[in-house]
This record gives C-alpha cells, sequence and structure tokens, in this order.
C-alpha cells in the first residue's frame, strides 16, 4: 500500500512538475500577451493540481488533506477569475492581439476581437483582371 | 526525494515568470507573470513544508493564495481604471 500511494504520488509530482515547466517556457517563446495567457493557465491548472494531488497522496486523511483540498479548489477558482479580468483589462486598454497568416506575423486592427476580412495575400488571385 | 524534484521544477518555473516579468513589453504581461509567480509561491510553500516534515506551512499557502488573488485583480483594476473605486473615466461599467 505505501509503495502504491509513493508510486502514484512520483507519477503526479513528475507530470505536475513537466507541465509546470512547459507553462514557463511558454510564458517566456509565446508571441504576444494573450498567447502567453495559455502557458500561466498551464502552470495554474494543471501544473499546480497535479503537484498538489502528489502532496495529497503523502497527506494520508489528517487535517494536512482538507489544507491541501482547500487550496486546489481556491486557485482552482481564482486563477480563471485573475486571468479573466487581466484579459478584459488588456482588451479595454487597447493591446492588440497578433494572428498568424502566411507565416506572417499581423497584429489586428480591431482590439474588441471582431471577425476580421479575409487577408489577402497575393494580389493575382484577388484580382484577375490585372493580368 | 520527489519533493526536492518538485521544489526545483517550480524554482526554475518561479525563474522563467520571473524573466517574462522583467522583460515584459506591456504592463499586463508583468502582471501576468506576477501572477504566475505568486500561484509557483503557492505551491513552493507548500512543497517546503513536506520536505522540512513540518505542514503547517500549508496555512501560509493558503493565505498567500488569498493575497494573491486580491492583488492581482487591484492591480488590475488599478492599471485599467487608475482608480481603486468607481471608474474614473467616462466608462460605465462598475467594474472589470
Amino acid at each position: 500500500m505505501e509503495l502504491i500511494l509513493d508510486l502514484l504520488s512520483w507519477v503526479a509530482i513528475i507530470s505536475g512538475a513537466v507541465l509546470c515547466l512547459i507553462g514557463g517556457i511558454g510564458l517566456i517563446r509565446l508571441p504576444d500577451m494573450y498567447t502567453r495567457m495559455h502557458g500561466a493557465g498551464l502552470i495554474d491548472t494543471l501544473g499546480v493540481g497535479l503537484i498538489l494531488v502528489g502532496l495529497m497522496f503523502q497527506a494520508g486523511f489528517t487535517l494536512v488533506l482538507a489544507k491541501l483540498i482547500m487550496i486546489l479548489i481556491f486557485i482552482f477558482f481564482t486563477s480563471p477569475t485573475a486571468t479573466h479580468a487581466l484579459a478584459r483589462a488588456a482588451l479595454n486598454g487597447g493591446l492588440k492581439p497578433v494572428v498568424e497568416d502566411d507565416g506572417v506575423m499581423l497584429p489586428i486592427d480591431n482590439p474588441r476581437g471582431q471577425p476580421m476580412k479575409p487577408v489577402v495575400t497575393n494580389e493575382k488571385e484577388a484580382d484577375p483582371s490585372k493580368t | 526525494m520527489m519533493f526536492a524534484v518538485a521544489a526545483v521544477a517550480v524554482l526554475v518555473t518561479m525563474a522563467l515568470a520571473l524573466a517574462r516579468a522583467l522583460k515584459g513589453p506591456s504592463v499586463y504581461d508583468r502582471i501576468l507573470s506576477v501572477n504566475t509567480f505568486g500561484t509557483l509561491t503557492v505551491i513552493l510553500i507548500s512543497v517546503h513544508g513536506f520536505l522540512t516534515g513540518r505542514p503547517e506551512f500549508l496555512d501560509l499557502a493558503l493565505v498567500y493564495a488569498l493575497i494573491n488573488f486580491i492583488g492581482t485583480i487591484a492591480v488590475t483594476k488599478y492599471v485599467t481604471f487608475t482608480d481603486m473605486g468607481f471608474p474614473a473615466k467616462r466608462e460605465r461599467r462598475g467594474d472589470i
């Protein structure tokens, strides 16, 4: 029984640590703030959650388990709230998302996220009368 | 041993988040990084409590999670409205 709990704990903690590192790398490498939010979300949900679950396997049925569950529930409710408020603040503040089209990064000219017109990359295809 | 592995991974991720907070072009990048840093601090405090055999540290982690959330919301609201109270500009929305 002890061995099974240790094994489950190892699996959960290693998975959580790897997801934390992936989220951190995403926080560095992703192109703009809205995509970096995805890396932060990875850390906030699965990274933190799996490490806490791994700690829960080591805690046993004690008060420590109750505290860990309280931390987990609290982070699961507050982290999306904070991210949502931050995204709305960034949109209100006029930070433009960046979209990729044919390998070229284009800033969208509408911070509210309206559906944009199709981007014309080849003039010949768009206007055949010129040829 | 497993707690040490988790602590090292969390510390490396904290360094990455701090790098983004120092480098971030906009203020929202910095807020996002600081929020992530706070969440990772909660985990680091919990893991440290298990690492040293003193799970009482979980109380500190719980309080830190509360303060982190309130702080992020407050800074976001301040950056948006340049005011902690009612919206300062013509914006009629009461909250973010």
